[in-house]
């Protein structure tokens, strides 16, 4: 894998990514985190979408004039978002239901045509696609330890209504912990607090690294010691 | 200017047509989608077996802003066995919930006992008032089998209230609002009995409206 490639992907996942860097997409993002297979459910979507809209963007810059780029993408993006929707009414039934109105509301999350402005217009569409899997993937993440979190703490429970995605025999994943839970991790300021958490955590992981890295870089340069850097 | 005009035409048209035919490709599965699930629902709240005619195409529309809790259209199914009259499932709202109107699916037999309730959608706090859910308390599973006399008419009530009904900890108006919403329909069940059952049904599909998605959030 090329230097460049593996740069989208560390960005996507972790670096730049939508849920906790950039922020975008807070709307579905807070209200629908509120289980495991919500999370999930919308995290996938989001991701072929942004895949789709992606690779059909890049391909297009060439010939897109840019004072008619923004509605050409908007089209595309709405296509894309109509075709997933109609794809998992039919094969993914009851989930759809769960997730109602959010997964049409996928059109209105920045993220997409964030990256479609800022990364799949200006490269070729092998990494633009790169770049859409690897946002959406960091996205997924983010909605689905935070959906993780909310449900275990909210309700007592981790992958209830896993049969909705993966067929009656998950229901076995199903699992009970606690009967009942602390009712504010599943209501909306629960999703705040819990998002907060998170970008806190990533912060937190970040300046370590960070601490590690210039800690061993010092010596290797010559002269200080680690002791000496902190 | 010409050209910029046609290309996004041209993208209207590649969206138009890649919409248009995943539609066709599965407008007939979704549509089987949404009979199942109403289907599903209606067999849950209607007595088991009991009867033989497709209940899904048997509906009407009735209207009682009063006694059914909204100014729509309300949907009822009928469920017969060779024409005679077995039971009805309709789809009142009570408009009294803590959070905006639940709608339900109320199945009654001929003879005015509910045979099943259930709740379609509703707004209540997650974790108190959503113990309506079948999925999350048996508590719904209480209506079954009472009637207008079981119990009493004035017994038509959360236990706060002298009824006969169990609140939840923490959550009274939602199952108030529930219990005389089923008490309004039963109301209404027993003075437009015949005439339910009589009705020629509609032509066409039920409105959208009349099973709708299960949780609005």
């Amino acid at each position: 894998m090329s230097q460049r490639a593996r740069e989208v992907l560390r960005t996507g996942l972790w670096t730049n990514n939508a849920g906790l860097v950039q922020l975008l997409g807070l709307c579905p993002l807070l209200a629908v985190s509120t289980s495991f297979v919500n999370g999930l459910g919308l995290g996938i979507a989001t991701t072929l979408v942004l895949l789709a809209s992606n690779v059909t963007v890049s391909v297009i810059r060439d010939f897109v004039r840019p004072e008619i780029r923004i509605p050409v993408f908007v089209l595309v993006i709405a296509s894309f978002v109509t075709t997933v929707e109609l794809v998992m009414n039919a094969w993914f039934h009851e989930l759809f239901r769960v997730l109602g109105i959010f997964i049409p509301l996928i059109v209105t999350n920045c993220a997409i045509i964030g990256r479609a402005e800022a990364f799949a217009s200006r490269e070729p569409p092998l990494l633009a696609a790169l770049d859409g899997l690897a946002m959406g993937m960091g996205f997924t993440a983010v909605l689905v330890a935070l959906g993780a979190a909310r449900e275990l703490i909210g309700q007592g429970t981790l992958f209830a209504g896993a049969h909705m995605m993966f067929g009656e025999a998950a229901r076995a994943l199903e699992w009970q912990l606690l009967d009942g839970g602390f009712l504010l991790a599943l209501l909306p300021p629960g999703a705040f607090i819990g998002l907060g958490l998170m970008v806190a955590l990533k912060n937190l992981v970040d300046a370590r690294l960070e601490r590690r890295r210039s800690a061993s870089a010092l010596p290797a340069a010559g002269g200080q010691t680690a002791g000496e850097a902190a | 200017m010409f050209r910029a005009a046609g290309i996004l035409a041209g993208f209207a048209v590649f969206g138009t047509l890649l919409v248009a035919v995943t539609w066709e490709s599965t407008a007939e599965r979704i549509a089987a989608n949404e009979r199942a699930y109403l289907l599903r629902t209606l067999t849950d709240v209607l007595p088991e077996d009991g009867y033989d005619n497709p209940v899904h195409e048997d509906f009407i529309t009735v209207t009682d802003p009063e006694l059914l809790g909204t100014d729509a259209p309300v949907t009822v199914y009928r469920a017969r066995e060779r024409g005679e009259p077995v039971a009805v499932a309709m789809t009142p709202v009570a408009p009294g919930g803590y959070s905006g109107p639940i709608k339900l699916l109320v199945g009654i037999r001929a003879d005015g006992t509910l045979s099943g309730v259930r709740v379609v959608s509703h707004r209540e706090t997650p974790g108190l008032g959503d113990k309506i859910e079948v999925e999350r308390n048996d508590w719904i599973l209480g209506f079954e089998g009472r009637s207008l006399g079981n119990p009493p008419r004035e017994q038509w009530a959360v236990r706060r209230d002298d009824g006969a009904f169990d609140q939840f900890t923490g959550a009274t108006i939602t199952p108030r609002a529930v219990v005389s919403a089923v008490r309004d329909a039963l109301i209404y069940f027993e003075a437009h009995r015949d005439e339910l059952f009589a009705r020629r049904p509609a032509d066409g599909d039920p409105p959208p409206e009349a099973v709708g998605i299960e949780e609005d959030q």
